[in-house]
């Protein structure tokens, strides 16, 4: 008792020194009814010491920067999207023209990636393949990561909803999948081509299939990481606050749950992007004169060894974009996390 | 201090709160470990109650069901005259503001993403309709309140210190200005020169803002320091509810005699002269508490009635509460100690 009296004098000399005597203009609240907090009462002058909070976005650029492999898979996918969607104004050769005078040909100054067995170019057929097979990737990306994130959290943060949503996402994952794809393909197919025309209606009807057969993962881990989240103690500060469930999941639950957020969205464009081309390789995806990267590798396989580079190189454009984005979404999740930035 | 002319600010009425234990595949209701078990007291106004006993006895736990963190099995919690521990979400939530919380990890208690300001301005984003800047100033505000350089207000918690953590905690909690805080052991996750640094903060806003602190730690020399009555707990019970000087002066429960037997005494030849009443034996599981007194399975002064009746938590003293059955033959007639006393089991 005595130490702890005397630590606590010996502090208070200390604040005396330092002219830390509590401020008259601090003792007004007390005064106040405590009702409302009082509109700002005096004059508490935003100094240069204290400049205003800097939006937290320039952080994580600036902590982005420092990851080299995320600054690298960052300018290979910007590469690989300025190619595709500005290529084909360059590189003006129709994918679709057929000139059966130059089949199976080698790489040339007409043809820098060389011919396919119709005769149509390569490098044409890689572009706009590509435009395709990275929008599918992307928007099928976003509706599973959307899905599995909002079944992930409101399966975790509801008890209620716990049990039915888990047994649904059981469900789904017990679903031979090829087959329910295939099954989806056949039978909308025909009704989505009439409504939206036959391009918009394929790529709809795939981006739904691939986006509704592989949010699963992501539900599974997203619900074990609110589960986690909703016990800490910042949780249960908020809940004393009086913040209601849907700001308490914006605001505390879902930074908190970004990091395997991310890591599924990287690897679900892989998924996505794959699971489109062994659609197209069965011959139910896009129709044959569509190219993706995916359909690419479909009709050069038959002649692969002849042909080697017509595998390849849908393979390494189908490598490159989703190596890239993996290294983007490490590098993104590093930098959006606090306690690695800065260090 | 407190004012015994108006009613206490928070008034706790037989409050229980048991935890369910479920067994089996259809998660069978086969008991329930009883935490809090019938706890009543009042704090008035600008008064400091000191909440002390061993882990595990309940203490966090009543803190947390008075706020409605938990949801209470049963009793009446009144804060300010309003019932808590009945209203509906909505009527709770304009309730939110009078009382808050000082949690006991300062590491824990604040969102790793957020920026000290975003923190310290969530309570003003619920409650108020003040503009950005506004929030802005009363965010600067707390934060000199509370000892903290406002050039920390973009930094994240885990640049700080556990002191410096806490008066975060501290901040946050001010920021609605509260009559009522509950602060759950808060010194306990810090070093000793920081916990009087906290500590005196605590008191100084107290002096400054009024406020009213159910203050629950296990550090006896620290609640003797602040709290004006202190209520010993043991195994989700008050045992013994007194004015601090008196409890520390001569405890009356065999429990809070033994409790305060161990605090080390700094003066070495006092020291000398301790007497340490060792108690063998473990706390019984909550879930399964002893028939009687709770206490009956490690008191030294224990007696047959002991182990059979559960004794009242009456008045002994003026102001001085003991639930104890050596204390209840003096006051109680021979006929009230024969009959079972039904009420509180």
């Amino acid at each position: 008792m005595i130490k702890l009296e005397k630590a606590m004098a010996k502090m208070d000399a200390a604040k005396a020194q330092r002219g830390e005597a509590p401020q008259p203009e601090a003792a007004q609240p007390a005064a106040a009814p405590a009702a409302a907090p009082p509109a700002p009462p005096h004059p508490v002058q935003i100094t240069a010491t204290s400049r205003a909070p800097r939006s937290q976005w320039w952080d994580v650029w600036d902590q982005f920067k420092t990851h080299k492999g995320a600054l690298f898979g960052l300018s290979i996918f910007v590469i690989i999207l300025v190619g595709i969607f500005l290529g084909p104004l360059v590189w003006k050769t129709a994918p679709s023209y057929v000139d059966l005078l130059a089949r199976n040909k080698g790489p040339s100054a007409a043809h820098p990636f060389g011919t396919d067995q119709l005769g149509r170019d390569l490098l044409a057929r890689i572009l706009a393949g590509g435009q395709i097979t990275i929008a599918v990737g992307m928007t099928a990306m976003l509706l599973s990561l959307f899905l599995g994130t909002a079944i992930g959290v409101l399966s975790g943060y509801f008890k209620r909803l716990d049990g039915p949503l888990m047994r649904l996402t059981d469900l789904f994952l017990a679903l031979p999948l090829l087959p329910l794809l295939l099954l989806m393909v056949t039978l909308f197919r025909e009704p989505l081509s009439k409504a939206f025309g036959p391009e918009t209606g394929i790529f709809i009807l795939i981006v739904t299939a691939i986006g509704a057969t592989s949010w699963m993962q992501t539900a599974r881990i997203v619900r074990g990481d609110v589960l986690v989240l909703k016990e800490r103690e910042f949780v249960l500060a908020a809940k004393s606050i009086g913040t209601p469930p849907r700001r308490m999941i914006l605001r505390h639950v879902l930074p908190n749950a970004l990091s395997p957020i991310m890591v599924s969205a990287t690897l679900g464009i892989a998924t996505a992007v794959i699971t489109e081309s062994s659609l197209s390789f069965l011959g139910l995806g896009f129709p044959p004169d569509f190219p993706t990267w995916g359909r690419l590798l479909f009709d050069a396989v038959d002649q692969m060894q002849l042909y080697p580079a017509r595998v390849i190189l849908p393979g390494i454009a189908i490598s490159l974009t989703v190596l890239s984005v993996n290294y983007i979404g490490d590098g993104l999740r590093d930098a959006l996390d606090p306690r690695i930035r800065g260090r | 201090m407190p004012d015994a002319t108006k009613p206490p600010l928070v008034q706790v009425q037989g409050l229980k709160m048991y935890f369910p234990i479920t067994a089996g595949v259809f998660r069978k209701h086969v008991g329930d470990v009883k935490a809090v078990d019938n706890v009543s007291f009042d704090i008035h106004e600008g008064e400091t109650l000191g909440l002390v006993g061993e882990s595990g006895c309940g203490k966090s736990t009543t803190g947390r069901a008075i706020l409605r963190l938990y949801e209470p099995t049963a009793g009446s919690v009144k804060i300010d005259g309003i019932e808590i521990a009945k209203a509906d979400e909505r009527q709770l939530r304009r309730m939110r503001p009078t009382m808050q919380m000082v949690f006991q990890d300062p590491q824990a208690s604040l969102n790793p993403r957020m920026t000290i300001a975003g923190i310290i301005s969530e309570p003003l984003d619920e409650h108020t309709q003040l503009s950005k800047k506004e929030k802005l100033l009363r965010v600067y505000e707390l934060m000199d309140q509370v000892g903290l350089n406002r050039t920390f207000a973009n930094r994240y918690p885990h640049e700080f210190s556990g002191g410096q953590r806490q008066r975060i905690g501290i901040a946050r909690a001010l920021a609605l200005n509260p009559k009522f805080i509950i602060c759950d052991e808060p010194i306990a996750a810090l070093d000793v020169s920081i916990q009087a640094q906290v500590v005196n903060l605590l008191e100084e806003l107290q002096d400054r803002l009024g406020l009213t602190y159910l203050f629950i730690s296990h550090d006896l020399s620290m609640v003797r320091h602040i709290a004006d009555r202190v209520a010993v707990m043991y195994l989700g019970q008050i045992v013994e509810l007194a004015p601090r000087d008196a409890v520390y002066a001569q405890p009356l429960h065999p429990y809070t005699q033994a409790l305060l037997s161990a605090v080390p005494e700094p003066d070495p030849e006092a020291e000398v002269d301790r007497h340490r009443i060792l108690l063998t034996g473990d706390v019984p599981s909550p879930a399964n508490p002893p028939k009687g007194c709770n206490f009956c399975t490690r008191c030294p002064q224990v007696k047959p009635i002991c182990h059979e009746i559960e004794p009242r938590f009456q008045e002994v003293e003026p102001g001085r509460y003991v639930s104890c059955h050596i204390y209840q033959d003096q006051n109680t007639t021979a006929g009230n100690t024969a009959a079972p006393q039904t009420e509180l089991v």
